[in-house]
């Protein structure tokens, strides 16, 4: 407990510096426009504070409670999208044994049993649902609903404990540690969200995907992709095992991954007619919609890493 | 005593319930009624609607919202009616029929002069999963002769999902719990109930959680 490697202890210093400085910002911003309403900006930048606060706690106690938490977050996450999509109702029980799954994708991840980790959720878990669905016997609408759940388990379990996972990685990285991985890919992803948002309000102009997502210019997704990358390979030789110009490659990754997820997400919603899939973080609407980018950067990071160094 | 068991029960059972199990999304949650006399008319599908409904009220003010039960089932056991009067403080309601409307809402009409908040099911019964029964005409008597008393309308949509009628496997879902603007009741009663179906279905609109079958999306 509280043993951080010197590495990941700065990284965690820096952020609550940007945080700081974020709410410096904001304070100033109030001020000087007194009229105007920033409910919403203090909204997110407080809650960006429990998010990180949050993480940093769970990270420093151990790699358990971080697990924990991960499975915490897997569980709001599958909450989230089973309730946005039209589920059937004669389904209320197959969907019980989705959840029955994070617990154990996650006692997978804690014991480093890597195979079963990797196999667990597409092989077992879908070979099991449909034929729980099968028992229930209903079968009007019975493929779409198999698909709905595989998907939901996809995205919130398997790929959500990619993050759980670095944590159980031998830390080659001896000044960084396993939850220097974590820092990284976190930090990373989300910076790339907030470095497309802002280059796309200062210079974008052409649309890359306006019928999903009207507010993705080519400009944005350019300017963030390289300022990611080049944060990415200044960031990885500190943070993880890989050399800088590995990390340029994660931070391709990363930002294109980030940049897939986030517009994957926007098109659920879209087909939903809703604008955020809950209301469970002021300011930034549910998990889903903070851990779009995260759900493809996850997997795809930890598999670059894991094939270059493990 | 009880008013200690109430408030432990909300706080460590009902809130961490609704809290993690549940998840709400609460569109206009200041349009609760902070003081009574005032009646909150939610739609019906689950045992969760009273409680998620209380749970959104302060703990301190817990002991002056009573919802309107049916005593047919809630009393039908001892253990239940003692937990569905001291601990929930449910008015019991007499479904049966046969029972003269004045002498029905009897205690409902003390309980508002006592500027409680009542919660009203007026679709009577939980009915089918996520379904809308007919609204009945309970509201306009219980408020003849008390036209300035409000009706808060309030859908919930997702509960049903969670905890339907005659199940008892709880499954985590989000859910949505919309409030709406104050009415009162005027006019022919007819009226009142046909204003209300069509709040209720208006706020149904603005859920975020959807199921097959929607009658409502």
């Amino acid at each position: 407990m509280f043993k951080i490697p010197h590495n990941s202890l700065i990284a965690m210093g820096s952020v609550f510096g940007l945080l700081v400085l974020a709410t410096t910002s904001r304070l100033i911003l109030a001020a000087r426009n007194p009229e105007k309403d920033y409910t919403e900006l203090r909204q997110r930048v407080q809650s960006w504070w429990w998010i990180v606060g949050s993480i940093f706690v769970v990270l420093c106690i151990s790699r358990g409670a971080a697990i924990a938490f991960f499975s915490f977050l897997s569980f709001l996450a599958l909450k989230e999208f089973l309730s946005i999509v039209p589920t059937r109702h004669v389904d209320r029980r197959v969907i019980f044994w989705a959840y029955l799954a994070i617990p154990m994708q996650y006692y997978w991840v804690h014991v480093g049993w890597y195979g079963m980790f990797i196999v667990f959720v597409p092989v077992y878990l879908f070979l099991f649902l449909p034929m729980r669905m099968v028992l229930i016997g209903e079968t009007d609408g019975f493929i779409k609903s198999v698909a709905l759940l595989h998907w939901a388990a996809m995205l919130t379990v398997f790929c959500i404990s990619h993050i759980a996972y670095l944590l159980t990685l031998k830390p080659l990285n001896a000044d960084a540690g396993s939850i220097g991985l974590v820092l990284f890919l976190l930090f990373t992803t989300q910076f790339n969200d907030i470095c497309q948002y802002i280059w796309g309000k200062m210079i974008g102009r052409h649309k890359i995907i306006p019928r999903v997502s009207p507010n993705k210019t080519w400009e944005g997704f350019t300017g963030g992709f390289v300022t990611t990358t080049i944060c990415s390979g200044w960031l990885a030789p500190m943070l993880t095992p890989l050399s800088m110009r590995e990390g340029l490659i994660a931070g391709v990754i990363i930002a294109g991954g980030g940049f897939i997820g986030d517009v994957v997400i926007s098109s659920v919603k879209r087909d939903l007619r809703i604008k955020d899939s809950s209301q469970l973080i002021p300011g930034h609407g549910g998990v889903l919609d903070r851990m779009d980018s995260l759900l493809y950067t996850a997997p795809l990071f930890f598999h670059y890493t894991y094939y270059l160094c493990y | 005593m009880n008013r200690i068991l109430k408030v432990l029960f909300f706080a460590l059972i009902v809130r961490p319930l609704v809290l993690i199990g549940l998840g709400l999304n609460i569109i206009n949650r200041n349009g609760l009624p902070r003081t009574g006399p005032s009646v909150v008319a939610a739609n019906h599908n689950s045992h969760l609607d009273t409680l998620v409904l209380m749970s959104l009220f302060p703990l301190a003010k817990l002991h002056r919202v009573r919802p309107v039960a049916a005593a047919d089932y809630f009393l039908s056991n001892r253990f239940r009616s003692w937990f569905s009067q001291s601990i929930i403080g449910i008015i019991p309601l007499d479904r049966t029929g046969g029972t003269d409307t004045d002498v029905l809402f009897e205690t409902c009409r003390q309980a508002l002069d006592r500027n409680e908040i009542l919660i009203l099911f007026p679709e009577g019964t939980r009915g089918d999963p996520e379904h809308m029964s007919r609204v009945r005409k309970g509201v306009c008597h219980l408020l003849s002769g008390r036209e300035q008393t409000p009706v808060i309308p309030v859908v919930m949509h997702g509960l049903g999902r969670a905890l339907p009628r005659g199940e008892a496997l709880f499954v985590p879902f989000n859910c949505d719990v919309v409030v709406g603007k104050p009415m009162y009741v005027e006019g022919r009663s007819s009226q009142f109930v046909k204003l209300l179906t069509e709040t209720f279905n208006e706020l149904f609109t603005h859920c975020l959680t959807r199921q097959e079958d929607d009658q409502y999306v």
